[in-house]
């Protein structure tokens, strides 16, 4: 089976974010006020393939521990969906 | 016989050639170690020098860290030998988990590129043991991402165990304990941001790096 991946790799929490404190330091200077708690993250989209989904799943984890993230300052939120049987049952 | 320091050269490193130079001028023998080539060619002490090794994609060092030559550094370093990490080389070896902790985008997104003066903390480690403890040195930074970070437990065990090499004496970039330079435990492995061998000459506005590179060469 063909899986679509959507990994959204974030700074873990309690982790200073120069990126996210910027934005949210620019934001009221363009007028939107009350914007709090701005953090910046990467999204990272591939296919895998895999027997199942708790296989492909399981081997996506094992990328994001030691690859797709450092997990000293990050974590990482992974989203599969079958490609294969969305494009079968069309 | 002089000691025999190897160079590790990545695509995109840049500072390769000035620690040569500098390991030159300290009367070591230089030379460079491909990234590609899994062996460290029997050298007596490995340099992973500065720049944006591949790319800095993902993240600093995170690519750079599977390259061949790296298994052979972490060997290497697993049987004692000293490896220095400098700036980016800093970063690839807490990506290896030659160090422990990350190094983060500088506080306020500054790159930095200036002249900062750096105390010598430790004087056990191959990168200071010709350094005075105390003393305190003007050396160059020239990065991005320096804002060493890592939990409190780390913290702990760093200053406990003595593992803070250098101390930023002004903080520039927002690291954790005014933090320029740690060991590993068995101290011979060390990273940091600062870069000594642009501080080898007076010409080039500071010599102050020469105590650091004639360690690696003592």
């Amino acid at each position: 089976m063909i899986f679509s991946v959507h990994v959204e790799v974030r700074l873990r929490p309690g982790i200073a974010d120069p990126q996210g404190s910027t934005i949210e330091r620019a934001l009221p200077s363009l007028g939107f006020d009350g914007v709090t708690g701005v953090r910046v993250g990467k999204s990272i989209r591939f296919t895998v393939e895999g027997a199942d989904e708790a296989s492909a799943r399981a081997e996506v984890e094992d990328m994001c521990r030691r690859f797709l993230t450092n997990p000293v300052i990050e974590d990482a939120v992974v989203e599969l969906t079958a490609a294969e049987a969305a494009g079968a049952s069309s | 016989m002089s000691r025999r320091v190897g160079v590790v050269l990545f695509p995109g490193s840049n500072c390769e050639q000035d620690v040569l130079e500098g390991v030159s001028l300290v009367e070591g023998q230089p030379e460079v170690l491909w990234h590609g080539d899994a062996t460290v060619k029997g050298v007596d002490c490995v340099v992973v020098p500065g720049g944006f090794a591949h790319g800095d994609y993902l993240r600093p060092g995170a690519i750079a860290r599977f390259s061949p030559v790296m298994s052979a550094v972490a060997e290497f370093a697993a049987g004692g030998g000293p490896v220095i990490g400098i700036c980016n080389g800093f970063q690839v070896l807490t990506e290896a988990g030659l160090l422990p902790g990350a190094l983060q985008k500088n506080r306020g997104l500054k790159f930095l590129c200036t002249t900062v003066p750096v105390r010598v903390e430790a004087t056990d480690t191959p990168l200071t043991r010709s350094a005075d403890k105390g003393a305190v040195l003007r050396i160059p930074v020239n990065h991005f991402e320096g804002n060493y970070t890592c939990d409190d437990d780390t913290l702990a065990r760093l200053n406990a165990e003595e593992r803070v090499v250098l101390r930023y004496v002004e903080n520039p970039n927002g690291s954790i304990d005014d933090i320029a330079g740690i060991c590993n435990e068995a101290r011979n492995v060390v990273g940091l941001m600062p870069h000594p061998e642009r501080a080898a000459s007076e010409l080039l506005g500071s010599s102050d790096g020469l105590p650091l590179l004639r360690s690696l060469v003592a």
